[in-house]
């Protein structure tokens, strides 16, 4: 293993990101694995790749759409029905602080 | 100078100083399709919360998202409209944990957007900048419950996710309004155009069309942007304007107060006429964005692209330029306020028919604000000739128009019903020399030159033809007899 790539602090960070609660024991074993998930990733940095156009996603094609036609839509009691919490019609969640991202 | 002084413009500057507002709008427009973005429900505004749904607005496990074709086209009208260059594009996830997108990311574009580099004109002339206009999701609406209706007292929140993956898109200009007003003309301006193209019905009441305003202050001459504040919650022109002006002057008193400006979002309050701090920059949020793995990439053909180039309506721009053309004496704003309330094509018609230019955009601007209902060009353009020849006068002309708005038909007719038919010469004549017998006295001083007495006589022939005397022709004619 060569230098370290990520600091204990940014996986903390990241993980806090995705509202992962690790404790301190997981927190040492996954900077660890990332540290190795990036040496790997530093491998392929390593290779001239100039003349390779950047891969946008695996499957080699593009322009998939669809026609702007009206399909089925979903039962709202039914959907409701498996939600933690519903009220008028609506989904019940938590009070949201502040206002969306 | 401190350091500080040096690097952000403006701050601790003397009272008198004479500042500028910099002004960039991020708009985002809902696309005018039946369907939602990337699944088949309806994208349509109101209905019952929750109806207007499917596993892909849900976010349910294994469900996939595909592109909407006509959302693809639409954001290629705008690009083309707003003179950007299209481009092969990209998705992204950007993610983020709230509520309002059930499956904790929104799909956007993000470093690869479909268009970029345009501009837009402005009536004025002035061209301003678009960085970008890139294809996104909406987001569901939440309404929060208890607390006195206070988003920090809410006791819950609900959530209705009818809006969620409707078609969004997101048009970045650059920072290159200097006003308020500025501001307004373009959000007006990219509005029309976004419904000229049929993008959007652009109704900021409905939230279809939203603006968020990046403001920021400088002292005039300064060649450095100061620190801006990022404003949202503006729902209408006016709010724009006002909140754009409020929040200038904030960052002006706080700069001449020696307080530097915090990069902020700021929330617009209309019922009080202020901006308040949502959030600082520090506390921004990290989206972690990366391509989106179920969508491919987007790559229109050239074909496709001038294919809808070709399909193009007429522009605001193009159409202002028209019937500053055939109206050459009318002026700019004028010209604006047709092309905004869509009476241009009815202008130009009643002028190619022979219609006077500027009595035609008199009426249209004067007197039809609420709309042409069932007037024709050809009925427009016969009135404004009726004025020409004196057969009506001004007041009796707009009442006339009134008729022909509300039930169409001839002026002939319409002016006939409402009795204004047009006096003869000789009918006009003989009421002026009985007038004159009749006021011996107001005669002679008239004669004598006391031109105050011209309003007299006139007054007198119209209180006796109930107003159907056109008051031209009686000036000449007293003047005629006065020799």
């Amino acid at each position: 293993m060569g230098q370290q790539r990520i600091t204990r602090a940014e996986c903390a960070h990241v993980a806090a990101l995705a509202r992962l609660e690790l404790t301190d024991e997981e927190l040492d074993r996954f900077t660890g694995q990332l540290d190795e998930l990036l040496d790997h990733v530093a491998e392929v940095e390593a290779l001239d790749l100039e003349a390779l156009p950047p891969t946008m996603h695996a499957l080699p094609i593009a322009n998939l759409l669809r026609p702007d036609t009206p399909g089925e839509v979903l039962d709202r009691d039914e959907v409701l029905a498996q939600a933690p919490f519903a009220e008028d019609g609506q989904f019940r969640v938590p009070p949201v602080l502040g206002e969306a991202p | 100078m401190s350091d500080e002084a040096q690097t952000i413009p403006g701050l601790g500057a003397p009272a008198d100083t004479e500042w500028e507002t910099v002004v960039g709008l991020e708009v985002h427009a809902e696309l005018a399709t039946a369907t939602k973005l990337f699944s088949a429900s309806p994208n349509r505004f109101g209905g019952e919360p929750n109806t207007h749904i499917d596993p892909v607005s849900l976010g349910l496990p294994g469900s996939l998202p595909v592109l909407n074709e006509k959302a693809v086209e639409l954001a290629i009208r705008v690009g083309l409209a707003l003179n950007c260059r299209i481009q092969p594009s990209v998705f992204a996830r950007k993610n983020y944990f709230y509520p309002d997108m059930p499956k904790d990311f929104q799909i956007s574009q993000y470093d690869q957007p479909i268009n970029v580099d345009g501009w837009l004109e402005l009536p004025s002339g002035k061209r301003v900048g678009i960085e970008r206009a890139h294809l996104e999701e909406d987001t569901g609406k939440t309404v929060h419950i208890g607390g006195g209706g206070r988003i920090h007292e809410a006791g819950y929140s609900l959530v209705d996710y009818n809006r969620a993956g409707v078609p969004l898109i997101e048009i970045v200009g650059h920072p290159e309004l200097r006003s308020a007003e500025e501001a307004r003309q373009y959000v007006s301006e990219l509005r029309s155009i976004l419904v000229a193209v049929g993008a959007s019905d652009g109704k900021m009441e409905e939230g279809s069309l939203r603006v968020d305003c990046n403001v920021s202050v400088r002292p005039v001459g300064s060649d450095r942007l100061g620190t801006r504040c990022e404003i949202k919650n503006v729902n209408s022109l006016r709010s724009l304007g006002r909140a754009i002006e409020y929040e200038a002057r904030r960052q002006i008193d706080q700069l001449t107060s020696g307080q530097a400006i915090e990069q902020q979002t700021r929330h617009w309050n209309e019922d009080d006429g202020r901006t308040h701090a949502l959030r600082s920059k520090e506390e921004d949020y990290d989206y972690r964005y990366f391509p989106e793995p179920d969508l491919l990439p987007l790559n229109p053909s050239t074909e496709w692209v001038e294919q809808i180039r070709h399909a193009l309506p007429a522009l605001p721009r193009d159409r202002r330029m028209n019937l500053a053309e055939a109206a050459p004496s009318v002026d700019i704003d004028n010209i604006a306020l047709a092309v905004e309330r869509s009476m241009d094509e009815l202008a130009l018609a009643a002028i190619s028919g022979g219609g006077a230019a500027e009595r035609v955009m008199t009426h249209i601007v004067q007197n039809l604000a609420d709309g042409s209902g069932q007037l024709t060009p050809e009925a427009l353009a016969e009135l404004v000739g009726m004025e020409e020849a004196g057969e009506l006068t001004a007041t009796q002309a707009k009442k006339v128009l009134a008729v022909l708005v509300e039930g169409g038909g001839s002026p002939q007719d319409a002016a006939q019903t409402l009795g204004f038919e047009a006096m003869d010469t000789d009918e006009l004549e003989s009421l002026v020399d009985s007038l004159i017998a009749e006021h011996a006295d107001e005669w002679s001083r008239f004669c004598d030159g006391d031109a105050k007495l011209t309003g007299f006589f006139v007054g007198q022939v119209m209180k006796a033809t109930q107003g159907r005397a056109d008051g031209k022709a009686v000036t000449q004619l007293l003047n005629s007899r006065r020799g």
